[in-house]
């Protein structure tokens, strides 16, 4: 996505030079198995996660220590949400929603780290996970109601002349999914951080520096709230498009 | 005075393509207003709804990032 800062001509730094994928250990050829910053901080989010949730929860104290309480605040979290938006047959779907959530929640937040990559700025990453969860949900669809999920494109409720129309409507919002689903997410990673580095830069500038500190502070104090909202509406959104898989009958 | 049109098309386009950022900025308002409204008409169903608020948003962001795609794919991609 980014390319080098040579094509602009007004500001000297490149707010885009921070979503390169570059080799961690030099050399400019990235062949699939070449670890680079992004398989780096995926690594480092799992790590994260299997520390906080593991090693949090593996004394099961009856007074919980503090990051028993924050694993067991986020299981809570995200197993009310399922049970709200999914109903009680969706809970059987609750682990790979939770890992999903924890997976993205912590890619968004280690990216706000100074000097880190952000790996859910990538289409490539995000388009993955949102591809997963659209063929798993239709997948799933078809299993538990065979070509009965068929009629969730076919409302029922409308008059009989609009039926048509709406069915073509419905089908290509369903197959638009996946794409705004993975676009949303990324995008939101690359306009924010993109913008925390922009005011960065101004610091350069004696006139405009304690502007810059002031905008950086605040869009950071943004960004973290963004990056949690992103994950949560992500979840949540897999939550919805598993509901319609298992009630396809509005 | 110096490139050609098309360069200086591309960047036309992606400052035009910032307009999305203020209409997305209408709908979100509208969606978190309305729903304000809605919530300090009746507070005990307002917990309910957290979550479709959230939803509302998330779509009507959605195609203001888009907007912001295109910028990007202007700027960097063509």
């Amino acid at each position: 996505m980014a390319t080098d800062a040579s094509t602009g001509t007004g500001l000297v730094f490149d707010p885009m030079a921070q979503f390169m994928v570059k080799p961690l250990f030099g050399g400019d050829v990235v062949n699939w198995y070449t670890p680079t910053n992004v398989t780096l901080w995926m690594v480092i989010a799992v790590l994260g996660i299997s520390a906080m949730l593991v090693m949090g929860t593996s004394r099961r104290a009856v007074i919980p220590t503090r990051s028993q309480s924050i694993g067991e605040l986020a299981y809570g979290f995200v197993y009310k949400m399922v049970e709200d938006v999914t109903g009680k047959d969706g809970l059987k779907y609750f682990p790979y929603i939770m890992t999903l959530f924890m997976f993205v929640l912590f890619s968004n937040f280690l990216g706000l780290l100074p000097m880190a990559f952000t790996t859910t700025s990538h289409i490539a990453v995000t388009g993955v996970l949102a591809m997963a969860v659209f063929l798993a949900v239709t997948i799933l669809g078809f299993v538990k109601n065979g070509p009965a999920f068929l009629g969730m494109f076919w409302v029922t409720s409308a008059p009989l002349a609009l039926r048509p129309i709406l069915a073509l409507i419905e089908v290509i919002s369903y197959f638009v999914r996946p794409v705004s689903h993975s676009i949303r997410l990324a995008g939101n990673m690359t306009a924010g951080h993109a913008v925390v580095k922009v005011f960065a830069a101004f610091a350069g500038l004696v006139a405009l520096s304690p502007l810059a500190i002031l905008g950086v502070v605040a869009m950071y104090g943004l960004e973290i709230l963004v990056c949690f909202i992103q994950a949560y509406v992500f979840t949540i959104l897999t939550c919805v498009y598993l509901k319609d898989a298992l009630h396809p009958h509005h | 005075m110096e490139g050609d049109i098309a360069e200086m098309g591309k960047f036309i386009g992606a400052g035009i393509s910032a307009l999305g950022m203020g209409l997305a900025a209408l709908g979100v308002g509208n969606v978190a207003g309305n729903f304000l409204a809605g919530a300090l008409r009746n507070p005990s169903a307002a917990a309910g709804q957290t979550a479709t608020l959230f939803i509302g948003i998330a779509f009507a962001e959605a195609l203001g990032i888009f907007s912001f795609l295109v910028a990007l794919l202007l700027m960097f991609a063509v």
